[in-house]
């Protein structure tokens, strides 16, 4: 019990982390530009292909530097020659913009590494046990993928919180036309959060991608979960972003390693339940199956009694 | 400083400035009078560029008609919005701050300046901008734009809803400003501290000027002020 607690719960935290990375860049531009980044997860994706290709010349290492910054650039570019034309015409048209941005990203993406899994894999240096506890052991790279995630947290945090570029970040994602007057270049400033936000997506992709598997569908795996992570957490809520994450992440790793049923369940409180009746396959169900549809169940809970999120303000 | 010449603003398809002019020389007091609607705010909005304006704007012999909202703030243009605007999850320390152009670099007006002028922002200078009162928020976003030094400020409606103590507070203030060589121009609905402090007004119609001249000018003219001003 207590080795599938302290792994859930490292697991966990690896992945809540990771979906942190995606979550932070999504909600920072979903609340400055009112703008929901459909194609988020899909350079999230880029950003491993591109390690890969890298990291077959190169290594790893260059790749986990360079990747990023190449995707970085990408989205800036995104958003100065592409959203802020189609601005004008409203959300609908800048929904539309991303929606379709996602779709090329994938078909760029087959087109050159294929359909397959490609064998994107963890450096050399890392491919040893970190620890070993009650008979499992824990990846070091696992260890690693925590401690780029928790790096970046805190590099985020100063920022936000301690700098000036920060200060104008907070307050141009409430008033940015206020922010422009007082001689601030907003649109700069869209511009750099918006690369910083693929940025911070593609080096997730880079870690995520030997351990996930690099193949065209992990975008669309990882997408819905982080537009749930930031209804959940609350649009435009870094502390929520970072909460919702911790909390998915949780949920689902524990879920996968809780098998247990709904027949086991009535079992405990002396309700004898027909294995092979009429309803037996709702109720055989385990909570290791339920696992992927827990954060949706999580969303509709929190669309039902708190409509704003847990640290949000606005309505979703 | 400031020449406004067939100034035109569209929202959408209504022509609200229909051939704005008017003019504000250095160091002076500039009001602009006139009822709710009739496009004093959007004179403002599109004299920052808030607003797309179509027409000339000379400002410091510079036309700025086409530039961009911040680079007109940095040639020296500030404007304290009627909605005030503050930043109310920053503290009213990082309020100011984010009114200086450029990071560590205060001008003419300091923090501690506008601390010493305003006792209660001092006390709450690391609370939240949004727990202010009207009245404290007022002169936080007056404090904010003289941060960056401007030489020429825009203030829309200062005294809506706050207490008569206050209010004359704010004029005091606005004279102050103005003794420091920054020229102001002063948009409001009420004539109090326009007429006592302005050195020219200019009286709004429907989207244009009806009215120039100096506050006894005004006073003596009941004809405008009954047809424009009075409610």
């Amino acid at each position: 019990m207590a080795e599938l607690i302290i792994f859930s719960l490292l697991n966990g935290l690896v992945y809540g982390l990771l979906l942190f990375m995606l979550a932070s860049g999504l909600t920072l531009i979903f609340s400055m530009m009112g703008v929901l980044n459909f194609a988020h997860a899909s350079i999230y994706m880029l950003g491993a292909y591109i390690a890969y290709t890298i990291s077959q010349y190169v290594g790893f290492w260059p790749g986990l530097i360079i990747a990023p910054i190449v995707v970085g650039l990408f989205g800036a570019l995104v958003e100065r020659y592409g959203l802020r034309h189609v601005h004008k015409y409203g959300h609908v048209a800048e929904l539309i913009f991303t929606f379709g941005l996602a779709f090329l990203i994938e078909e760029f993406v087959q087109l050159i590494w294929g359909k397959q899994t490609v064998a994107y894999a963890q450096p050399e240096l890392l491919d040893f046990s970190l620890f070993e506890m009650y008979g499992s052991t824990f990846p070091a790279y696992r260890g690693f993928m925590l401690l780029v995630s928790v790096a970046i947290f805190v590099g985020l945090l100063v920022v936000l919180t301690r700098s000036r570029v920060g200060l104008i970040i907070n307050a141009a994602i409430t008033h940015p036309n206020m922010v422009a007057m007082l001689g601030h270049n907003v649109p700069l400033v869209f511009m750099g959060v918006f690369g910083v936000g693929s940025a911070l997506a593609g080096l997730a992709g880079v870690i995520a991608g030997p351990v996930l598997g690099t193949a065209p569908g992990m975008a669309v795996v990882l997408g819905p979960i982080v537009f749930v992570v930031i209804v959940v957490g609350g649009l435009g809520s870094l502390v929520g972003a970072f909460v919702a994450s911790i909390l998915i992440g949780m949920l689902q790793t524990f879920a996968v390693a809780v098998d247990y049923s709904f027949l086991q369940f009535f079992g405990h409180l002396g309700l004898d339940m027909d294995p092979d009746g009429a309803l037996s396959d709702l109720y055989t169900v385990t909570i290791a199956q339920l696992g992927p549809i827990m954060p949706y169940m999580l969303l509709v809970l929190i669309l039902i009694f708190r409509p704003t999120g847990l640290f949000g303000t606005r309505e979703v | 400083m400031l020449v406004v010449k067939d100034l035109n603003a569209y929202y959408g398809k209504s022509h609200i400035l229909q051939g704005v002019n008017f003019d504000v020389k250095q160091g002076e007091i500039v009001s602009i009078l006139g009822r709710n609607g009739v496009g004093r705010s959007t004179t403002c909005k599109a004299i920052m560029g808030d607003v797309e304006p179509h027409g000339s704007i000379l400002f410091k012999g510079e036309e700025i008609v086409g530039k961009r909202t911040h680079e007109i703030a940095h040639l020296g243009l500030g404007y304290v919005p009627e909605n005030r605007d503050i930043f109310p999850t920053l503290t009213v320390r990082q309020n100011l701050m984010l009114g200086m152009k450029e990071s560590r670099k205060e001008g003419v007006w300091k923090i501690d300046d506008l601390f010493e002028r305003f006792p209660n922002l001092k006390s709450r200078a690391e609370n939240d901008a949004g727990v202010l009162s009207g009245g404290e928020q007022q002169m936080l976003t007056m404090g904010r734009t003289l941060m960056g030094n401007p030489d020429l400020v825009m203030i829309d409606e200062p005294t809506e809803g706050l207490a008569p103590k206050i209010v004359e507070q704010v004029g005091e203030l606005l004279e102050e400003i103005a003794a420091r060589g920054v020229s102001i121009l002063l948009v409001e609905q009420k004539l109090t501290i326009a007429l006592k402090i302005a050195h020219r007004v200019f009286v709004m119609g429907h989207g244009h000027m009806v009215f120039e001249g100096t506050p006894d000018e005004l006073r003596a003219n009941d004809k405008i002020r009954e047809e424009w001003l009075e409610v």
